[in-house]
């Protein structure tokens, strides 16, 4: 674990429950994700997705059971080596797009005044536009977010989030909002994203062909119980726990060269691509 | 078509928006006319030019006995208490409502007392204020900035825990500390509201700021209002009371201007 970079991180979630008062809304998680992970969790809204990235979050404390991150009990509290990505209000409305990347870098280099100056301050310029072309954000450096598409805020986000280098990056139904052509290619970038990142992913997402298309694993969570008098006293546990088939493997090209919503290439339709019809996303 | 439907033009908005004000002035004007055609004395509602009169007698020729140009000298002690009490207020408000509104702990210790502050009448304090601090300049600021400080504190804590949960937590995963995340991501997200917030405050302010004067003073444009009542002379009044409104309305213009300009991104994000 130690040997290969402090990247490789694998999460064990041990016998994790999770109450609020009297409402029991996890029970039972047990779950190991292993390195380099791309993992999406599915579920009918309420049942406690979004409770369990905040789990892993450190938002959060479990009720009972552990969490651990590379065998160290996670902290509850947020923290730099886990990245995030929400739906909304990921990015922050007052400072620029390259505010926005560089503001992490900032937190880091400078205590008190969090504001880079002078050489420091062009290095970390140097990264952070890097890293904005990399999301396909360059040129909008000096843009607020206000002025931003939806799909743009959330490659700023993403862009945001990378900068820290976490070792884990949970996204809560990041591309929810985005209509489905934005949505595909914000998800070729995620894709690529994870290739090249040493990354291990946990989404939330409630499009169930969003989680099979990206995702190594897909895992649901389900109420056994759901009856209305059962609702209280019966969390959500996990009910499906499916791994993508052929597996596909951060770093290497998946065995089908399409995946189903990658851009068309000139090289005619696979066998599963959708007909190919220009901006076309059949559910 | 509908009422709620009807939009104006530019112009059309424009002409609507000073009617009224034509309206109020031709109001005067016939009145004043009527009042004067019975008795050529009378002060209730003097004319233009009397009134010209004394603007000429206030504000550009200086007094007998002090050699001051009285609107100036007026005009420059109520500034300068306004002035001060609003900045002090300011100053309390961002540094109490930042920490009430982003620590729990201080939110339990200082959140009740506060609003409890809130509520004490402030004109009730006044003879308080003369008593502890003198008949001087401290008691005049001291109630401009007791007036509107609690009000702007817990504004500005609103305001603060309003922010999404997400960007602060979104802070902590980049690495930022308490310290750090107030001054980058709460400090600037909240100073458009509070300049807003003491725009609100004006108008407050500038009622304690009269009133104290009106008690005790030897200056300022509510002392002199409340002087000359004395003489009925409202030729006087008027024009005093449209300058006090004047620089109100410009304060409130130049604050949101300011706003503006220094957070440009604050008008795309309407708060």
């Amino acid at each position: 674990m130690v040997e290969g970079g402090a990247q490789l991180s694998e999460i064990v979630i041990d016998n994790v429950w999770k109450e609020y008062g009297d409402q029991i809304v996890l029970e039972k998680i047990s779950l190991t994700i292993e390195p380099r992970a791309f993992v999406a969790l599915v579920g009918p809204s309420g049942c406690g997705k979004t409770t369990f990235l905040r789990l892993l979050l450190g938002e959060e404390a479990p009720t009972q059971g552990t969490i651990t991150i590379d065998g160290v009990p996670l902290v509850a509290e947020p923290s730099p080596d886990r990245g995030v990505v929400f739906q909304r209000y990921s990015v922050f409305p007052h400072l620029t797009v390259l505010g926005n990347v560089l503001l992490g870098k900032e937190f880091q280099g400078s205590r008190f005044a969090a504001r880079l100056l002078g050489s420091r301050r062009r290095t970390a310029i140097e990264e952070a536009r890097e890293l904005i072309a990399e999301v396909g954000l360059e040129g909008a450096e000096d843009k607020y977010p206000a002025m931003l598409s939806g799909g743009m805020q959330q490659r700023l986000a993403l862009a945001q989030a990378l900068i820290m280098r976490p070792k884990v990056l949970l996204l809560d139904e990041p591309f929810g909002a985005l209509d489905p052509g934005i949505r595909a290619d914000i998800h070729v970038l995620m894709k690529r994203l994870w290739h090249e990142t040493a990354l291990t992913v946990v989404m939330v997402t409630h499009d169930l062909r969003e989680a099979f298309t990206l995702a190594t694993r897909v895992i649901a969570f389900e109420r056994p119980r759901d009856r209305p008098e059962e609702r209280e006293r019966y969390g959500a546990s996990l009910s499906r726990d499916i791994s993508i088939w052929p597996p596909r493997v951060a770093g290497e090209a998946f065995p089908f060269a399409l995946d189903r919503d990658d851009p068309a290439q000139p090289m005619g339709p696979r066998r599963d691509d959708p007909a190919p019809v220009e901006g076309a996303m059949v559910p | 078509m509908r009422w709620i439907n009807i939009r104006l033009s530019r112009t059309a908005a424009l002409t609507l928006a000073l009617l009224p004000f034509g309206l109020l002035v031709a109001a005067y004007l016939t009145g004043s006319a009527a009042r004067l055609a019975l008795n050529p004395d009378d002060k209730l509602l003097p004319s233009l030019t009397s009134i010209a009169d004394a603007i000429n007698r206030m504000a550009f020729i200086p007094d007998g006995r002090t050699g001051d140009v009285l609107l100036w000298s007026d005009t420059f002690a109520s500034l300068s208490r306004l002035g001060w009490g609003l900045a002090i207020s300011t100053l309390i408000a961002l540094l109490v409502g930042m920490i009430v509104g982003m620590l729990p702990t201080a939110r339990s210790l200082l959140a009740p007392v506060i609003a409890v502050i809130a509520m004490v009448p402030p004109l009730a304090l006044l003879p308080i204020l003369f008593i502890l601090l003198g008949l001087g300049e401290t008691a005049k600021v001291a109630l401009i900035a007791i007036g509107v400080a609690p009000t702007m504190i817990r504004d500005l804590a609103l305001k603060v825990t309003e922010l999404p949960r997400e960007q602060i937590v979104k802070a902590e995963t980049l690495g930022g500390s308490s310290w750090q995340i107030a001054i980058r991501v709460v400090l600037p997200q909240v100073l458009p509201r509070l300049i807003t917030c003491l725009r609100l405050q004006l108008g407050p302010a500038w009622l304690f700021l009269i009133a104290a004067e009106a008690i005790s003073s030897d200056a300022g444009l509510g002392y002199r209002i409340f002087l000359v009542r004395r003489y009925l002379s409202m030729d006087v009044i008027f024009p005093y009371v449209a300058w006090i409104t004047l620089l109100a309305v410009l304060m409130n213009l130049a604050l949101d201007g300011v706003r503006v300009a220094v957070f440009p991104w604050s008008k795309a994000v309407r708060n």
